[in-house]
């Protein structure tokens, strides 16, 4: 059978199961568009090519498969520069198609053309140019191996126009992935994994720090049945969050810059961490210096170039997190850790009658009170997908996640805008699922021209501006570091409701605590999109704090009072 | 200083990814040489970067996770062959040349080229004995130099062979099995 280059990539990822792409058309990539206009892939028609890749990206994090999104070549391509970069560093498996110019002139700066595969070299996880129709279905086949495979990442596939133009014989069974083959490495070194048994089994005061890897890799009854075999106190990455059901009194929470004060000191105080799937980032460690002086270290990791990055290790398990986990567990002799997880309860003090849910309500409206609000609505049962700043460090905090994907947000990258459409896209992933983008006033104003394409999808999510009229996070350090001087941190704002009619969509403003949990059942009970505009205190930090750059145990906690210590009212 | 040899696919775009993950990873590379081995779909790089230990594994291992890299390895700590190899055009008159035949005999190496005013001296070696010589030469007047950059190999037993495709092992295994 003959076809042309276009439509054997349609063909090819209608085979590899994609149903939705996320992307904008233009001239080098037409040819495709004709194609999909024939084939039963749907498209979805974006506003800016970054909100595709987002989209993508929300998609593969709700569904645990692969997100496609496409662009044409030039302009088209760049936009999706930060969309790539988002899912690079949280290892989100995207795989972008692009349209080039003509093999013919490439490298001549004809109309359009850019070196995107160039560009994005050190963004993918790998990137190739399509120069010749026959190459298209082996390539596709490849990038979807290379983007889920190992520790999963965005690939990017550059398409010539004639490439996509040409006509040649199909045969899916001849275009099987050929990728160089690879050095089997023995990860299963004996000694290191008896090492880790020991250490396991010899442990007073272990934590286990939970990150992405364990969902990336489909270990979430592996890691429970490790936890529950060695009754390990577990403390989470932000995107570990979901891997372990926060209900569990072995859950401790976030750890790191805003975890709580307890989860960090229990962390300086362990005499072992088994760190899963996660990669000692500067936000969970502080200074590395004193990051857990006292305690020896497993590290339980899919890539390499991990090992001793940031912090040097005991033991170093090198592999798939379900697999390690799996081999480690009928190993686990030590259970009673009781005399431990008691001290880590008295290190809590005072922090619950510190914690803003249990001051008295005075009438003002705080982004805690919303998010715990709308946790408990949602009986912590929707997606909820964060954009970047303080919004999302409270979502962490009072929003309590029980099962894996039901929290997507930016945490490599810190990419603000990135809500609205990984929301959108979550949402393709799970349409019979409760999707939630709750975002900053800032955020939402970098990429809320997607609400033309909930409208146009006819799509169901519930958005929830958090707004207080100030880029928050950087006002915050602005307060604390910069003697609150402000600088480009008051953000004016349109009128979010009158902007979200002008789109077709129900909207409402919401100022007083009263109104929070009304709001938020009309909105959940309405069978269409709503945008609320909460309009919270404007000065309000993320407690408590490590500074940036200092230890883990020197936080700033949170103030006695912080209704009354707030500036607004002071 | 270390050096890590690596086997990459034989095909355009690959050294740029090298030298651009080495780049971010603000490693500076001090050689790199590149050459096909004698499998033409494969090529090898000998890598001599200005780093740790550390920085040595973190870039191993990155090497390892391009697709186009099939193999990186350290060798550092190895027992190991490393040889760079210069063309050297000195200054040379009627005069000085029979002293210039000398140490170049000394340095066991030779003269390829012959001109009036200069001569073009071949030398390989280590880095150590390319230096030396280039010492030497110094005060005659070196005209112009071209060196290679190393490349290394393990002694003996220790092999750092390109890894198989999973049609040539199978190949290679059912040789094996019917050669028994």
């Amino acid at each position: 059978m003959k076809l042309t280059g276009a439509e054997i990539l349609c063909e090819a990822l209608t085979r590899l199961g994609v149903r939705e792409i996320f992307g904008y058309p233009g001239g080098a990539i037409l040819p495709v568009y004709d194609a999909l206009g024939k084939s039963k892939l749907r498209h979805v028609l974006v506003r800016h090519e970054q909100g595709a890749t987002h989209m993508a990206d929300g998609y593969a994090r709700a569904s645990g498969g692969i997100g496609v999104a496409m662009a044409t070549s030039g302009p088209g391509a760049t936009n999706m520069v930060t969309g790539i970069a988002t899912a690079m560093l949280d290892s989100s498996p995207v795989v972008c198609i692009t349209g080039q110019v003509s093999s013919k002139v490439l490298g001549s700066d004809a109309f359009q053309e850019v070196d995107i595969t160039g560009i994005t070299m050190p963004i993918t996880k790998h990137n190739v140019v399509v120069t010749r129709a026959e190459d298209v279905a082996r390539t596709i086949r490849e990038a979807f191996v290379i983007a889920k495979s190992g520790r999963p990442g965005p690939v990017l596939v550059d398409i010539t126009k004639d490439a996509q133009q040409a006509s040649t014989e199909f045969a899916w069974d001849a275009c099987v992935p050929k990728l160089p083959p690879k050095r089997l490495r023995n990860n299963h070194d004996q000694a290191e994994f008896d090492r880790a048994v020991e250490l396991l089994n010899t442990a007073k005061r272990p934590v286990v720090l939970a990150g992405h890897g364990i969902m990336v890799s489909g270990a979430i009854c592996a890691f429970e049945q490790f936890i529950r075999a060695g009754n390990y106190p577990v403390a989470m990455t932000l995107l570990g969050i979901g891997c372990f059901p926060a209900k569990d009194p072995l859950n401790l929470g976030m750890m790191g810059m805003h975890g709580e004060a307890w989860v960090n000191n229990a962390i300086q105080e362990a005499d072992l961490l088994i760190a899963v799937g996660m990669r000692f980032d500067d936000r969970v460690t502080g200074d590395l210096r004193t990051y857990a002086k006292n305690a020896r270290k497993i590290h339980i990791e899919i890539d390499r170039a991990e090992i001793n990055k940031n912090v040097k290790v005991d033991v170093a398990l090198v592999g798939d997190a379900r697999a390690v986990l799996e081999n480690l567990t009928p190993h686990i002799e030590t259970r009673d850790h009781s005399a431990w997880i008691r001290h880590i309860n008295e290190l809590k003090g005072d922090s619950a009658v510190r914690d803003i849910q249990s001051l008295p309500d005075t009438g003002h409206l705080y982004a805690a009170h919303v998010i715990n609000d709308l946790w408990k609505e949602t009986r912590g049962e929707a997606i909820v997908v964060t954009d970047v700043g303080q919004h999302q460090m409270w979502e962490a905090q009072y929003y309590h996640h029980n099962r894996p994907r039901t929290l997507i947000t930016s945490g490599g990258l810190g990419t603000m805008g990135f809500a609205l459409p990984a929301g959108i896209g979550a949402k393709f992933a799970k349409p019979d699922s409760e999707v939630w983008v709750v975002v900053g006033d800032g955020g939402f104003q970098m990429t809320m021209s997607e609400l033309a394409t909930i409208v146009q999808e006819k799509l169901n999510v519930k958005i929830a501006i958090i707004n207080n009229g100030y880029l928050g996070m950087v006002r915050q350090w602005q307060e604390f570091f910069y003697d609150k001087r402000y600088v480009a941190t008051p953000l004016v704002a349109p009128d979010f409701v009158t902007l979200a009619n002008a789109f077709g969509i129900r909207s409402e403003c919401i100022t007083t605590r009263a109104e929070v949990t009304p709001g938020i059942r009309a909105a959940r009970e309405a069978n269409e999109t709503v945008l609320i505009d909460f309009r919270v205190e404007q000065e309000d930090s993320v407690y408590p704090m490590v500074p940036a750059g200092a230890s883990l145990h020197d936080m700033i906690r949170r103030p006695h009072n912080p209704l009354v210590e707030t500036a607004s009212d002071a | 200083m270390q050096t890590l040899v690596a086997y990459v696919e034989n095909k355009p775009g690959v050294l740029n990814r090298v030298a651009s993950l080495a780049r971010r990873l603000a490693i500076n590379i001090d050689s790199l040489t590149v050459g096909p081995t004698e499998n033409e779909e494969i090529a090898r790089m000998t890598i001599v970067a200005h780093t740790d230990e550390r920085g040595a594994h973190r870039l191993e291992a990155s090497l390892e996770k391009l697709v186009d890299v099939l193999l990186a390895e350290n060798i550092s700590t190895r027992a190991l062959l490393e040889r760079d190899l210069a063309l050297i055009k000195v200054a040379a008159d009627q005069q000085n040349r029979p002293h210039l035949m000398e140490l170049i005999k000394v340095f066991r190496a030779r003269v390829v080229d012959v001109a009036p005013e200069s001569l073009i001296i071949e030398v390989s070696g280590t880095v150590d004995k390319i230096d030396g010589l280039l010492e030497v030469l110094r005060p005659f007047g070196v005209l112009e130099m071209a060196r290679t950059g190393r490349i290394a190999m393990t002694r003996g037993g220790d092999l750092l062979q390109p890894p198989l495709a999973d049609g040539e092992r199978t190949a290679l295994e059912t040789a094996g099995s019917s050669a028994k």
